[in-house]
């Protein structure tokens, strides 16, 4: 299934990359989603089975990949050109579908894969489609975000590759065992130390390019920046959760060994930094999509200092993974509205948001709600859990950090969405605005009800993926 | 036999220091090409013999020939000026390669490892951190693409070194290559020449906080 649904999903690029005709266009994303639905329904089937080798449905690749195909539904289905209608030929408009269902195919094999080489591939794909989308617009703009992004993504991919090269040196003559994370997680204890962390610092920095920590986080924010809204949306969400699968997976091998108490220690400190220098750019941005994308950093943050408490801070950690996508992913689909409005994303000449756009303004209100942790946000639920398990594992210091910056943040984003919502703007003219469609706010409001949903009262399937994957860490 | 190839390779990284012209640093990385061949060749010579054609061909026709003459194309054609222009004179740049190359002489030596060769290990290092040198002081874009080649050569070596006992590794380092260099120098060949006229990286700083 796993190769007939990779397969598919190429050809289906392919042929919306060629087509010209709008209606094909539209007929095939339609079918790329129903593959997409019906191969997250086989994970879902199928729970913990091996697939053409080198993948495997388990907890973990079943909630990011859900996460995913919940997300790209909105995203593929939102007008992307909503802003550029004029610019928009069908030959840009083949390229970015195509790059599209590529983009999503990689992030679905690189959640699933079972074998850390694959998953690295897929990492790499998903950067090369990423710069496709990036580079959507043509301009001077679009043009620095996206060679920055492949030139950092590309040393922080090679940083990985050596980490893979490094992990097979600690492996002492075990080559016959292949490279499956079961095996090494088998092999973690006589795995040669040395090796292991200098295998396990290259591929946490590489991969930060993609979760976006300290140090390698620049990049992604240009990224977001420049590519068209439903894409931000993804790059911001499941791109990052792509970035964590990596790190996680390499974080239970060293889990079971004996280093990672001092693994633990390199989580918590990057995740603090990553903490601390989104709040400190939230301070003076203003750019909205890029107050969006250091908003993430933040929550990244919150989720590496979850992994490095342990203990309930595991739960915490994936639980807020997950609800942070839906939030994040409908509040950046928001800003194209934002955008289409205004005709701008600086703060000083967007405003009064009420007035223009009722049904977008009142999610905005609700969504910085939802995305500032205040309940009936299912943000505070796992915030909760994290400020609890940090409580438990004494780490005073830690904690008191985490609040003082998470309240300048609140502070600080606070400010800028209640001046977007109610402050006229600088110079808007009023005359000649578009209209967004009100159909397409609705997407946005699932998703922000859907975080309600599984933080106050979660199906108890979903309590048991997340369960098993904390057990898979700590078994 | 592999030695020589490899300290050729890290006497390479020192001409490349004082190198001033780019179709030099071309030359230099077509070079490190044929040695990357060398050393395949001779290192992988008893696995199995596809593979070994792959990774052969992989070295001879993309590293040696296809990439230097891109890069040629490219230079050619954005009409950019044959001076490096680097930030810092070449002097300096020559004793900071070589304080690189004793540096890691010394972490070579230091690590006790009978799975790693090391020599492997010191040319490999090096080429990546002066790499990395070279891409924080070269100024122009073309310079940049050039030592991400150079960076990916170290990483080759490196994974030559582990890769009799897993030559898939091997393949993966050259996936990166393909994938990579073909992305980066296509989006380079195609689009930047329009939007930018200066192919000066400072062109390339104006998103920011």
């Amino acid at each position: 299934m796993t190769l007939f649904y990779l397969a598919g999903s190429i050809l289906l690029a392919g042929a919306l990359f060629l087509n010209r005709n709008a209606l094909i266009n539209k007929t095939l994303v339609i079918i790329f989603l129903l593959l997409q639905v019906c191969y997250t329904a086989f994970l879902v089937i199928y729970q913990n089975c091996s697939d053409a080798i080198y993948f495997k449905s388990d907890a973990l690749a079943i909630l990011m990949t859900g996460t995913l195909t919940i997300i790209a539904i909105p995203a593929l289905l939102h007008r992307y050109d909503y802003v550029y209608k004029e610019q928009d030929s069908p030959a840009n408009r083949g390229m970015y579908y195509g790059a599209m269902v590529i983009f999503i195919m990689a992030l679905t094999a690189g959640y699933t894969a079972s074998h850390i080489a694959v998953t690295w591939i897929f990492v790499e794909i998903t950067t090369l489609s990423t710069s496709v989308l990036t580079f959507h617009r043509r301009n001077a703009g679009s043009i620095e975000a996206t060679w920055k992004y492949i030139f950092v993504c590309s040393i922080s991919l090679v940083f990985v590759f050596i980490g893979i090269l490094l992990l097979s040196l600690a492996m002492n003559n075990e080559y016959q065992a292949g490279m499956q994370y079961s095996t090494l997680v088998q092999l973690a204890p006589s795995l040669d130390p040395f090796w292991l962390k200098l295998a396990f610092i290259f591929i946490f920095t590489g991969y930060t390019a993609k979760l976006g920590l300290v140090p390698m986080y620049t990049a992604g924010i240009d990224a977001k920046d420049k590519a068209p809204a439903p894409a931000s949306a993804l790059f911001s969400s499941v791109l990052m959760n792509l970035g964590f699968v990596g790190i996680l997976r390499m974080y239970i091998i060293t889990e079971h060994a004996s280093i990672h108490a001092w693994v633990n220690a390199i989580i918590l400190i990057t995740a603090l930094l990553s903490i601390f220098v989104a709040t400190v750019y939230l301070l003076k941005v203003r750019n909205i999509k890029r107050m969006l994308a250091y908003s993430s950093i933040e929550h990244m943050g919150i989720v590496m200092v979850g992994i490095g408490t342990g203990g309930i801070g595991y739960y915490a950690a994936i639980l807020q993974l997950i609800l942070h996508s839906f939030v994040k992913s409908s509040l950046f689909l928001q800003v194209g509205h934002l955008y289409k409005t205004f005709k701008s994303k600086e703060i000083f000449s967007i405003g009064n948001y009420f007035k223009y756009n009722t049904p977008g303004a009142v999610f905005l209100l609700l969504a910085f709600i939802g995305i500032a942790a205040i309940p009936p946000s299912g943000l505070f639920i796992s915030e909760f859990y994290l400020v609890l398990a940090l409580i438990q594992a004494h780490q005073w210091f830690v904690l008191i950090l985490i609040l003082i910056l998470l309240t300048i943040i609140l502070w600080t984003l606070g400010k800028n969405v209640f001046k977007i919502l109610f402050v006229p703007p600088l110079g808007f003219n009023p005359k000649n605005i578009e209209k967004g469609n009100g159909y397409e706010t609705l997407s946005h409001y699932l998703l922000l009800g859907l975080t309600v949903y599984l933080g106050f009262c979660p199906p108890q399937g979903f309590v048991n993926l997340i369960q098993s994957v904390v057990h898979s860490i700590t078994f | 036999m592999t030695n020589i190839l490899l300290i050729v390779f890290i006497i390479s990284l020192l001409y490349f220091a004082i190198a001033n012209r780019l179709m030099t640093y071309v030359k230099i990385l077509a070079l490190q090409g044929i040695l990357l061949f060398g050393v395949a060749f001779i290192e992988l010579i008893e696995i199995n013999i596809i593979n070994l054609i792959f990774i052969l061909f992989e070295t001879i026709v993309v590293k040696a020939i296809a990439i230097p003459l891109f890069m040629r194309y490219i230079i050619k054609k954005n009409k950019i000026t044959r001076e490096a222009e680097p930030y810092v004179p070449y002097f300096v740049s020559l004793i900071v390669i070589t304080a690189i190359i004793v540096v890691t002489f010394f972490i070579g030596n230091y690590i006790q490892e009978p799975n790693l060769n090391k020599i492997y290990f010191i040319a490999a290092l090096s080429a990546l951190v002066s790499g990395l040198y070279f891409i924080s002081t070269r100024r122009k874009i073309i310079t940049h693409v050039i030592c991400y080649a150079m960076i990916e050569n170290g990483v080759f070596i490196l994974s030559l070194a582990v890769g009799h006992n897993m030559p898939m590794l091997v393949n993966l380092g050259i996936l990166l290559d393909v994938f990579v260099s073909i992305f980066l120098l296509g989006m380079f060949v195609n689009k930047i020449g329009d939007v930018i006229n200066e192919s000066d990286v400072t062109q390339l700083s104006n998103i920011k906080d």
